[in-house]
């Protein structure tokens, strides 16, 4: 470019003309002090030189930052092995591996019958399907390479790689806010590390979240481009890329909110512009249109109240525009009325439209999870599946400082750099911060939309103080003249004529103050590094199937358990063996075990949930008709009282109880669970109606045989147990594992002499007599 | 390339300026009794009814005036197209209500193809448009007609997919 400017004004007699053609201040001084000399030729070489070593180095670094990225994420791998982690990961994993063995179509397609037995599910239609995708197309083209890995590796690494990019998202994101490049550099480190963001992408984490971050910075950033250039190709981008963020995660409506949002902003600030325009509305035509696509998505954004400020802002963009032309055109007292009239009309026929829509049930009301975005205790009360997941739950303080460290309290001083600019993007960062610690105040799990933003916002901030302190030029003595010093070491110092058209020189002058802020910067920088890499590896890189303890001598001890039980189940079982467990397990079951569930993650059928509450929470005689209608073969349980592991189904229990309460009011109660004082206990003490529910009998099943008599210890809940254990009649212990962890049942078949289990056990037990006398009064007729 | 801006940019205020001036010739006097009488016109329906009749006429004229004078030929063409995206999406939706909406998909995607070709048109209006140049500095009208066609190919491919 700049070479043909130079041969353009050694030509062309008119210099002055050629240079106003690029525009550029610098542009005419070289044509007017360097015509026709060979070194001006040369000093811009150097000048490109200069350009490009930078963009080298920057490239160096942002490789490093991922690099950087990538390795804390490892942790787990490194520790334990490449495994899937958790829960819904498994059912990921397991999508993935359908939808590379039996091609998109089939995927598409999916009709599952091995989970929520007797129902099935419609798989390919009710779930996210972006992640799955993504990693078949990364596995297929390392086979079209010739590379071949193994489709396990690529689900357990893909979040770390995603990482990767989200940190570079990062990076242009904040390069549009603020002309400073170390900010960019800077927030790509943040995000790379940053543990909010760790938690849900570290490598085996095969969740939605792991590649929806980084679409959801990444739509961000061309958000802001298509707004700042007002095109629509970047509009479009944008909207494809929300297209892959809708079919990746549930969390899209978070965008969907956000953008409206920010326009809605722009639009009451006065900023209304035909950039804002083209940008938005490119965006809302294709991205509802690419939504849409998604089977589960399917008409949501045009019925859902979530979709609905979208829709409306989308109208009221197209009224702006309108009325915009119109004031174009027509003198200004007669816009008045215009205005009035048609603006009030429209308004209020488009209000009238929405109550009426709403009323009539076209468009759907809030949902039960957005009732309790406002309300937070709204799904403690309505709807006990929601409350029983612990992401749902409302955040503790200190888990924002746990999570972000150092970037929590650089928020506000990002946010305020973006105030005193605030050009339409810093506009778009106020508001995110807002409504984003918000949603991160009201639910754990929203920590995460809120990281990006903390990240961008620290950056500004850091990057502003180390561009201030850092510079080595300190400024003129003359400036010194000007009054304005507030410090010995800070003055102001105006360059142009008045002070309030120009922005007043801030300089730092002497060495020491440079060097105490830097280095209380470094040491802060340095501190968020060491406590990003502590987090990481202590509280997120856990796999949760696996866990870890250490022995006396300090050597690390792998407990096993859950492999173990799903181990034996896969080996052991009929491939069609039904297993009943509460719906935390069924994706696990489904993934390592291969056997049909009644329940799992997919929490989609709240009534079947509460069925396998009610199962485990009645006594035997009422849970095994539920069983055996469900042909439940095993049942599995999971038991941390001898190894002191808290995530057990007793300490679930409450929950299951709550969720059958909420169907069968007149069955289950949850008072009933409690001692007469309103204590929750599983010792001697414990009322009736919990020591005969099943779930009760499964877990102590035996286990005052592995103690001295009266010695049965719960060391999870640090209870004494009674001296003696529960019976079961209608189930056969079948596994338990190492460590007690997992222990399954099998049901009993009908007794083959037509007695019912209780009698027919207790003939075993040889108590025929007892029995026929104690039995006789409340005989329970067998319902099936 | 900047003498020709320069030539239209010239161009375009002096028609905005005949337009101001017509419209000032023709609608002065409604408007001056509009703006005396609009206030205590609030409780005589009858006459503020026949003031903002007129008042409205003018502003009708105006608007058609000043498109008439000042729009470019490929303005309108682009306007044209426009109203009949506006026709054909108001056709659908008299449809949909008249006769039932039973094919959902089809609907949607009909009606969401006129509408969205219809802001990717206007869009291409804003940018094409000389006044706004300074809003779009990066936008050339070329490139604004590239991103349109990008954009409707990407908009049609979702319709046909959506269609069923």
């Amino acid at each position: 470019m700049r070479k043909l400017q130079a041969v353009l004004s050694k030509s062309a007699s008119d210099e002055l003309v050629v240079a106003s053609i690029f525009d550029r201040p610098e542009a005419t001084r070289y044509t007017i002090t360097a015509t026709m000399s060979v070194d001006s030729l040369q000093t811009l070489a150097n000048v490109g030189k200069g350009e490009s070593t930078r963009t080298t180095l920057r490239v160096v670094i942002l490789f490093l930052i991922a690099g950087a990225a990538i390795a804390s994420r490892l942790f787990s791998v490194i520790r334990f092995e490449s495994i899937i982690h958790e829960f819904d990961p498994w059912f990921n994993f397991r999508a993935t591996k359908y939808l590379v063995a039996n091609g998109f179509y089939n995927f598409w397609d999916w009709f599952d019958d091995r989970t929520w037995h007797p129902l099935g599910r419609v798989t390919g239609g009710t779930l996210y399907p972006g992640l799955m995708v993504t990693s078949g197309i990364i596995y297929h083209a390392l086979r079209t390479l010739t590379i071949p890995v193994d489709i396990r590796n690529i689900c357990v690494l893909l979040a770390p790689a995603f990482s990767g990019l989200t940190a570079f998202a990062a990076y242009l994101l904040t390069n549009e806010m603020t002309p400073s490049s170390s900010a960019g550099l800077l927030a790509a480190v943040f995000m790379g590390i940053a543990p909010g963001y760790i938690s849900r992408s570290v490598a085996g984490s095969y969740d939605n979240e792991a590649i929806a971050i980084f679409l959801l910075v990444f739509t961000f950033y061309l958000w802001i481009k298509a707004l700042k250039q007002g095109s629509m190709l970047w509009g479009a981008l944008c909207a494809l890329f929300y297209g892959y963020m809708v079919a990746s995660w549930g969390g899209y409506a978070f965008i969907t909110c956000l953008l409206p949002l920010h326009a809605f902003v722009l639009i009451c600030m006065g900023r209304y512009s035909t950039r804002l325009y083209v940008a938005y509305t490119t965006w809302y035509a294709l991205g509802t249109l690419a939504s849409m696509q998604i089977p589960f998505v399917g008409f949501l954004p045009v019925k859902t109240s979530e979709h609905m400020p979208a829709l409306g802002i989308f109208g009221f963009l197209q009224l702006l525009a309108f009325l915009n032309y119109v004031r174009s055109a027509i003198p200004k007292g007669q816009y008045q009325t215009f205005l009035w009239l048609f603006a009030g009309g429209t308004f209020g026929i488009g209000l009238a439209a929405l109550v009426v829509a709403t009323s009539a049930g076209i468009i759907a009301p809030w949902g039960g999870r957005f009732y309790s975005l406002w309300d937070t205790s709204y799904a403690k009360i309505h709807i006990p599946i929601i409350a029983s997941v612990s992401e749902h739950q409302p955040t503790a303080w200190p888990a924002f400082f746990f999570d972000l460290n150092m970037l929590i309290w650089l928020l506000p001083a990002g946010v305020y750099l973006c105030f005193q600019q605030l050009a339409d993007e810093h506009v778009f960062i106020v508001v995110y911060a807002l409504f984003g610690s918000y949603f991160a105040g009201v639910m754990v799990r929203l920590m995460l939309t809120l990281t990006p933003v903390v990240c961008v916002a620290a950056a500004i901030a850091v990057s502003n103080v180390l561009d201030t302190y850092l510079s080595a030029k300190s400024p003129k003595p003359e400036d010194r003249l000007s009054d304005e010093a507030t410090d010995a070491a800070v003055k102001k110092a105006p360059k142009g004529g008045l002070k309030s058209t120009s922005k007043p020189f801030v300089g730092v002058y002497s060495i020491f103050s440079k060097g105490a802020v830097v280095g209380a910067m470094t040491i802060y920088l340095l501190l968020f590094v060491l406590h990003c890499t502590w987090v990481t590896s202590n509280a997120y890189s856990s796999p949760s199937v696996v866990l870890a303890s250490r022995l006396a001598d300090g050597s690390q001890h792998i407990i096993d358990d859950y492999r173990e039980a799903y181990q034996w189940l896969r080996q052991n079982t009929r491939d069609d063996a039904k297993i009943m467990s509460w719906w935390d397990y069924g994706y696990q079951i489904g993934g390592m075990a291969d056997r049909p569930t009644l329940v799992d993650n997919n929490t989609w059928n709240n009534t079947h949930i509460a069925t396998v509450g009610k199962a485990m929470s009645s006594r035997e005689e009422v849970s095994y008709p539920i069983m055996r209608q469900h042909e439940v073969d095993y049942v599995l349980v999971v038991f941390g009282g001898l190894l002191g592991y808290s995530g057990d189904d007793i300490n679930k229990f409450l929950w299951m109880v709550r969720i059958a309460e909420g169907i069968w009011p007149e069955e289950v109660s949850e008072r009933a669970f409690f001692t007469p004082r309103g204590e929750y206990r599983v010792d001697d003490e414990a009322s009736d109606t919990m020591k005969n529910s099943l779930m009760y009998k499964m877990s102590y099943y035996n286990y005052n045989t592995l103690f001295p008599p009266g010695q049965a210890q719960d060391r999870v809940r640090g209870a004494r147990l009674p001296e003696v254990g529960p019976t079961l009649d209608v189930l056969d212990e079948a596994f338990t594992s190492e460590n007690w962890i997992i222990r399954i049942y099998k049901v009993k078949d009908l007794d083959n002499v037509g007695r019912d289990h209780a009698s027919a056990s207790a003939f075993d037990r040889g108590i025929k007599k007892k029995k026929a006398t104690k039995k006789r009064g409340p005989r329970v007729l067998r319902v099936d | 390339m900047a003498p020709k801006n320069r030539n239209n940019r010239d161009v375009t205020p002096s028609a905005a300026s005949t337009a101001q001036t017509s419209a000032t010739s023709s609608g002065s006097a409604p408007q001056a009794a509009v703006s005396t009488s609009a206030k205590p016109a609030v409780n005589k329906s009858v006459s503020s009814s026949s003031s903002s009749k007129q008042d409205w006429n003018s502003v009708v004229v105006n608007l058609a005036n000043s498109y008439r004078d000042s729009a470019p030929q490929r303005t309108k063409l682009i306007d044209a197209f426009m109203t009949f995206l506006v026709v054909a999406g108001a056709l659908q939706f008299l449809y949909c209500v008249v006769a039932g909406n039973y094919p959902f998909n089809a609907f949607l995607s009909g009606f969401s193809a006129t509408v969205g070709q219809f802001v990717l048109t206007a869009s291409l209006r804003i940018q094409t448009t000389e006044a706004n140049k300074s809003d779009f500095p990066s936008v050339s009208p070329e490139r604004a007609f590239a991103d349109f066609v990008f954009c409707s190919l990407v908009l049609h491919f979702f319709c046909v997919n959506f269609i069923n």
